[in-house]
C-alpha cells in the first residue's frame, strides 16, 4: 500500500497568533471597562473606529502586496495594534485622529516595513509619536473623570464632537482638562512643589483621580496574561522596575519636585506599555536576559522623557527609541548554548 | 591660544593615527586569493577569460563585472557581492545560464583515441593515451564542457551527477504563506 | 538521587501511550522475505559474504563490517538469498540502496550459538569483539556501532559513570517500557556485562516516572541482581529528555562539550534495547537478528508491541494487527516527533526501528500553514540545547547559512520542540534540515573546487614546465648547430647515408 509523505515532526502546533492576540484582548478588557468607567464612552468610539480603519487597511494593503488575505486577517494582530493606539487617545478625540492613527500604524509602521514580524518599530507607538507631533492641541484634549464632572456625561456626548461644532466647543470646555501627567510637569515648571501640585482635585490617593484606577484595571490584565504565559514576566518587570528605581532614586534626593515612584507607575501609560506595548514581541528583545533590560532601559528613559524632555508622557517615544537598539541588545544577551562555555 | 591648542592636539592624533595604522597593519589575503576562493574552479571560460584566477584577477582589477559566472550562479553572484560590498545583480545570461552540476561522459564505442580531449580539460580529468581509450573521471570532472568542441567524432555527451545517498538534500520549505487559501 | 533539568523541552506533550504500553510483546511470524539494507548503521555498509543463491541460517553473518566504523549484519531466518541489489530503503529521501534479500523457508533453523555465561573469564576487548561481530548497534533509533562505542580502554578521561536509556519520550512508543516489564532480569545482566567492560563504577538505569509500574519491575530486578553498582531511578516526564545529551544532563548535571562524545566527559550511555541484546549476544551467543517494536496508531485494527525479525517488510507486520483501517493516512517510522514518513509499506524494519505509527488524519497533522515568525521566542525558551531558533530560522530562510552555522546549527538535536511551540506554525526543523544537509554539500562542493584548483595549477605549472623544457632543448640545439658551420655537418650526414648505401651498389 502506498502513501503520502509529509515532515516531522506530526504532532498538532499547541499555539497559534490567533489564541495570543485573542488573550491580548480579554486581558485589555478590564482596562477598557475601568476606562468608559471614568472617562465616559469616548474610548469605545476611538476603538471602533481604530479597528475598523486597521482591518480595512490591512486587507487593502495584503491584496497590493499579494499576499493570502484571510489568514494575516484572523491573526487579529491588527485589532490589537488598533485597540492599543485607540486606548492611547484622548476619548474625546475627533474622529479623523484615530482614524488617521490606524492608518499610520497600518501601512506605514508595519506593512511598508515588510507586514507582520518584520516592521522594527511598535506601530501602535509610532502612530502615537506621530499624532502627537503634528496634532498636538487634538492629541492633549482630555476628559476629566467622571467624578470630577459636574453632570457626567451620556453616551451620546461621544458623537457631539462629530458634528456640532458649537456644542463641541462647549463640551470640550467644560469637561476637559490636562491629564495628571501633564499637570504636574507644567506646574513644576513653574516652580511649584510636588505637595502643592498634589492638592489640585485631579489628583487622587495614588496618582492621578481616575487614571489610577485605569492604571490598576491594566495591571491585573497584565497578570491574567502572564499567568497564561501569553508574555513572560521579564518585559514588565524590567520596565517597572526601571521606572522605579530611577525615580526612587531622583525622588529620595528632591522629593520637592520628583514626584514619588508611586506616581509614575501608576500615570500615564506606564501600566499600559509594561504589560501590552513593550511586550509586543515583533519588536522587543529575543533572548530573556534581553527582554528584561530592554524593558529596563525603556522605563528609564520614559522618566527621563516625562521629567526632562518635551512631553508629559515618555512611554510612546521611550519604546521607539529602544526598540532600535534592540538588535544589540540581541548580539550581546544570545543565551549560552549546551555543551558551549 | 586654544585653537594652538586643538591645532597641536589634533596634530599629535593625526601622527599617532598614521603610525599605528602602520606599525599594526594586519596582513591580510591579496583580494584576489579572496575572490578566487569564492569562484568554482570549473576553469570552463565562460566568463571570457582563460580560467578562474584570471577572472578573478580582472575582477579585483576593476576590469570584470561580478555577474559573468554561470557556474558560480545566483549564489556565486551575491557572494561576490558580499566580498567586495557592492549590490549583486542577475546573472550576465549571454555567458550561459546556470545548469545543475554534469559531468562529461565518453561513449566508448566512438571515442578514436585522438587525445584532443585531453589536451582541452582545464584539470586533467580525463584518462587515456594516443589510439588508447579515453575515459573522464566522474569524480575530477567540473562539468566545464571545454572537452565537447574538440573532439572530432562528438562521442562526449553531458550527464547529470548520479545522486548519493551522503549528498542528498532535503528540500527547502516555503518561508511564507503563498497567495492560495489555507486548505 | 539528585537530578538537574536541561532547559526547555514540553512536559505537556500528548502522550498516546495508552494504545499500546498495556500490550505484552508478542512474537511475529517470521515473514516470506526478509530484506537487509546494507548500509543501516553509521559508518560504512557492511559488505555482503553471500552471493544469489546461497543458503543460510539464522544468525549467519550475511554481510561484515568494512572499516572501523561498521557492523556485519546477520540473517534473521533460515532460507535462500535471493537478490543482492537496490531496494527502497526506510531513509526521508525515498531512495533505493544495495540489499540483500532472503526468501525464507518457514525452518526457520538457526546456527550453533556459542553461549559465554561466565563473561568475566573474558578481557574486556575480547567480549567487544564478540559484541561487534554480533552485528550490535545503537537500538534507541541512532544504529552507532556498540563496539565502537563500548571501546573505551584507550580513552584519556576514565568510564566512572554507565547510563542506561529507558527513557522512552516520544509518544506512542513503549518498546521499551515493555522491555523493561517483562525482561528486566535480563537487562539487568547486560548492564552488568557493560559495567565490567567499561570499568564504569556506577550505572543508572532512568525510565520517565510515568510509568511507576515498569519502574517497579526494574527495581524488583536491579534489588534480586544484588549488585550494589546499579541504581534505577525515575526521571521527570518531559520530551525530550530521552536524548542522550539531556539524559545526561538530567542525570549527572555535566554537559557534552559541542562536538565532543559523552566518553570524553567519562560517560557511556545505551539504549536498554541495545542493553538486552548484548546480554543476548553474549550470555546466549546470539547475534543481533531480532528486536522489539512498537506497531499502533488509529490506522492499524489492533496495535501490538511486536518481537520482530529484523528485515521484516513492514506489510507482513500490519498483517499480525490485523490490517488497516480506512483511516491510515501516513506511514511513520519512529514516533510522531523524530519519525519520517515512508512512501510504501514494502520497506523493511531496519535495527534502527522502534516504532511503526499508521497514522490517521486525525492524529497527526500532516499540512500546516506558515505565517511569518513574531520574534514571540517561544521556541527559544522550549530548546533543550538552548539555542536561538528563531534566529537560526531568520538565516535558514535567507539562505546565510555560515552565520546559522556559527548560531551553533549542528548542536540542534532536530527534537521538534520549536516547531510544536510556534505560534506561527512555521515547520522550523524542516528549515534547520534544509540548512545543515545544504552546507553540508556547500563544504563537499567547496572542497570539491578546491580539488579542481590544484589540478589546474598543476596543469599549468606541467605544461609551463614542459614549454620551458622544450624551448631549452631549443635554445641548446640552436647554440650546438652555431659552433660547427652547417655545411660541414650536411657534408658529414651526406657521407654517412652513401656508407650505407655502398654495399649494395657493390653488390650489383
Amino acid at each position: 500500500m502506498h502513501f503520502l509523505t509529509s515532515n516531522a515532526p506530526f504532532i498538532e502546533p499547541q499555539n497559534s497568533i490567533q489564541k495570543m492576540m485573542l488573550w491580548v484582548l480579554i486581558a485589555l478588557t478590564p482596562g477598557i471597562a475601568t476606562m468608559v468607567w471614568q472617562f465616559g464612552y469616548g474610548v469605545l468610539a476611538n476603538i471602533v473606529i481604530c479597528a475598523t480603519t486597521a482591518l480595512i487597511a490591512e486587507a487593502v494593503m495584503l491584496s497590493l502586496r499579494g499576499r493570502p488575505i484571510r489568514p494575516f486577517l484572523s491573526d487579529l494582530s491588527a485589532v490589537v495594534t488598533a485597540v492599543l493606539l485607540a486606548l492611547a487617545l484622548p476619548t474625546l478625540a475627533p474622529w479623523w485622529l484615530p482614524f488617521i492613527g490606524a492608518l499610520i500604524a497600518i501601512v506605514i509602521a508595519k506593512h511598508l516595513y515588510g507586514g507582520l514580524g518584520y516592521n522594527p518599530f511598535n506601530p501602535a507607538m509610532i502612530a502615537f509619536a506621530i499624532l502627537i507631533v503634528s496634532f498636538p492641541k487634538s492629541m492633549t484634549v482630555w476628559v476629566l473623570p467622571q467624578s470630577l464632572l459636574p453632570t457626567g456625561t451620556s453616551f451620546l456626548d461621544v458623537f457631539t464632537p462629530l458634528t456640532d461644532q458649537q456644542a463641541k466647543k462647549a463640551l470640550i470646555d467644560a469637561i476637559t482638562a490636562a491629564t495628571p501627567l501633564d499637570e504636574m510637569k507644567t506646574q513644576l515648571n513653574l516652580s511649584k512643589t510636588v505637595e502643592e501640585i498634589r492638592t489640585s482635585s485631579i489628583f487622587g490617593n495614588l496618582a492621578g483621580q481616575g487614571w489610577q484606577w485605569v492604571s490598576i484595571a491594566y495591571l491585573i490584565g497584565g497578570l491574567v496574561l502572564m499567568y497564561k504565559k501569553i508574555i513572560t514576566w521579564h518585559i514588565p518587570a524590567g520596565l517597572l522596575f526601571g521606572l522605579f528605581i530611577i525615580s526612587f532614586i531622583f525622588y529620595l534626593v528632591e522629593p520637592s519636585i520628583k514626584p514619588s515612584p508611586l506616581f509614575h507607575l501608576l500615570s500615564g501609560g506606564a501600566m499600559l506599555g509594561a504589560f501590552f506595548i513593550a511586550t509586543d514581541p515583533v519588536t522587543a528583545a529575543a533572548s530573556l536576559k534581553g527582554r528584561f533590560i530592554y524593558g529596563l532601559l525603556i522605563g528609564m528613559l520614559t522618566y527621563i522623557i516625562r521629567t526632562w524632555g518635551g512631553y508629559p508622557e515618555g512611554i510612546a517615544f521611550a519604546v521607539i527609541l529602544i526598540n532600535m537598539a534592540v538588535p544589540l541588545i540581541d548580539h550581546y544577551t544570545a543565551p549560552r548554548v549546551y555543551g558551549h562555555k | 591660544m586654544s585653537s594652538l591648542i586643538l591645532i597641536i592636539l589634533f596634530a599629535a592624533l593625526g601622527i599617532l593615527l598614521g603610525y599605528v595604522a602602520i606599525r599594526f597593519k594586519v596582513e591580510g589575503d591579496p583580494l584576489v586569493d579572496k575572490i578566487d576562493a569564492v569562484l568554482p574552479q570549473t576553469q570552463c571560460g565562460q566568463c571570457n577569460f582563460p580560467g578562474c584566477r584570471p577572472y578573478a584577477q580582472a575582477i579585483a582589477n576593476g576590469e570584470a563585472d561580478i555577474n559573468q559566472c554561470p557556474p558560480g550562479g545566483e549564489a556565486g553572484i551575491a557572494a561576490l557581492a558580499d566580498l567586495l560590498g557592492v549590490d549583486p545583480k542577475p546573472l550576465n545570461e549571454e555567458n550561459g545560464v546556470e545548469k545543475a552540476t554534469m559531468v562529461a561522459v565518453i561513449d566508448e564505442e566512438t571515442c578514436i583515441g585522438c587525445k584532443l580531449c585531453i589536451q582541452a580539460c582545464p584539470v586533467d580529468a580525463i584518462l587515456g593515451a594516443p589510439k588508447h581509450m579515453h575515459t573522464v573521471i566522474e569524480a575530477e570532472c567540473t562539468g566545464c564542457e571545454l572537452c565537447l568542441p574538440p573532439c572530432p567524432v562528438e562521442c562526449i555527451t553531458m550527464e547529470p551527477v548520479t545522486q548519493t545517498l551522503n549528498l542528498w538534500q532535503w528540500d527547502k520549505p516555503d518561508a511564507s504563506p503563498q497567495k492560495k487559501d489555507a486548505p | 538521587m539528585k537530578l538537574w533539568r536541561f532547559n526547555g523541552g514540553l512536559p505537556s506533550l500528548a502522550e498516546h501511550k495508552n494504545e499500546s504500553v498495556h500490550l505484552p510483546i508478542e512474537t511475529a511470524p517470521v515473514p516470506k522475505q526478509l530484506i537487509y539494507p546494507l548500509g543501516q548503521h553509521i559508518g560504512s555498509p557492511a559488505k555482503p559474504l553471500v552471493k544469489v543463491g546461497d543458503k543460510v541460517l539464522r544468525g549467519q553473518k550475511i554481510a561484515n563490517a568494512q572499516g572501523a566504523i561498521s557492523a556485519p549484519i546477520h540473517a534473521g531466518s533460515s532460507g535462500t538469498v535471493v537478490s543482492i541489489a537496490d531496494h527502497l530503503i526506510p531513509h526521508p529521501s525515498g531512495f533505493s540502496a544495495p540489499s540483500i534479500t532472503i526468501q525464507t523457508d518457514g525452518q526457520d533453523n538457526s546456527i550453533e550459538f556459542k553461549p559465554q555465561p561466565d563473561f568475566r573469564q573474558l578481557p574486556a576487548t575480547e567480549l567487544v569483539q564478540l559484541i561487534r561481530d554480533a552485528g550490535l548497534v545503537g537500538l534507541g533509533g541512532a544504529a552507532f556501532p556498540t563496539a565502537v562505542k563500548l571501546n573505551t580502554q584507550n580513552k584519556v578521561t576514565p568510564i566512572d559513570t554507565l547510563i542506561l536509556n529507558g527513557a522512552e519520550c516520544e509518544p506512542y512508543i513503549s518498546c521499551d517500557d515493555r522491555l523493561l516489564k517483562e525482561r528486566a532480569h535480563h537487562v539487568v545482566e547486560g548492564i552488568e556485562i557493560l559495567l565490567y567492560i567499561t570499568g564504569a563504577k556506577r550505572a543508572i538505569l532512568a525510565v520517565e516516572d510515568n510509568i511507576p509500574d515498569t519502574f517497579t519491575s526494574i527495581q524488583q530486578a536491579v534489588a534480586q541482581n544484588g549488585n550494589g553498582a546499579i541504581c534505577a531511578v525515575q526521571i521527570p516526564t518531559i520530551y525530550p529528555t530521552g536524548g542522550e545529551k539531556q539524559l545526561i544532563q538530567t542525570l549527572t548535571g555535566k554537559e557534552v562539550p559541542s562536538g565532543n562524545i559523552p566518553a570524553d566527559i567519562g560517560i557511556v550511555s545505551t539504549n536498554v534495547g541495545t542493553v538486552y541484546a548484548v546480554q543476548q549476544a553474549i550470555i546466549e551467543g546470539k547475534p543481533l537478528t531480532s528486536r522489539i517494536i512498537t506497531v499502533t496508531g488509529e490506522g492499524v485494527k489492533k496495535p501490538h508491541n511486536l518481537e520482530v525479525r529484523i528485515g521484516t517488510p513492514i506489510n507482513a507486520l500490519i498483517d499480525v494487527c490485523q490490517g488497516y483501517t480506512k483511516h491510515a493516512d501516513r506511514l511513520i517510522m519512529g514516533g510522531p516527533m523524530m519519525g519520517f514518513a515512508l512512501l510504501n509499506d514494502e520497506i523493511p524494519i531496519v535495527k534502527a526501528t522502534n516504532c511503526i505509527l499508521v497514522a490517521s488524519q486525525q492524529e497527526v497533522i500532516t499540512e500546516k500553514q506558515a505565517m511569518p515568525c513574531i520574534r514571540c521566542g517561544l521556541c527559544a525558551s522550549a530548546c533543550p540545547v538552548s539555542l536561538m531558533p528563531q534566529q537560526l530560522y531568520w538565516y535558514s530562510q535567507s539562505d546565510q547559512l555560515e552565520k546559522a552555522e556559527k548560531l551553533n546549527l549542528f548542536d540542534c538535536i532536530e527534537c521538534g520542540c520549536c516547531d510544536v511551540v510556534c505560534p506561527s506554525h512555521i515547520p522550523l526543523v524542516q528549515h534547520f534540515r534544509y540548512a545543515k544537509s545544504a552546507l553540508k554539500v556547500q563544504k563537499h562542493e567547496k572542497h570539491l573546487s578546491n580539488i579542481a584548483r590544484e589540478r589546474f595549477e598543476a596543469r599549468e605549472k606541467r605544461i609551463a614546465r614542459e614549454k620551458a623544457e622544450r624551448a631549452e632543448r631549443a635554445r641548446k640545439k640552436k647554440a650546438a648547430l652555431q659552433k660547427k658551420p652547417a655545411k660541414e655537418e650536411i657534408e658529414a650526414a651526406v657521407s654517412r647515408s652513401k656508407a650505407k648505401k655502398t654495399p649494395l651498389e657493390e653488390k650489383d
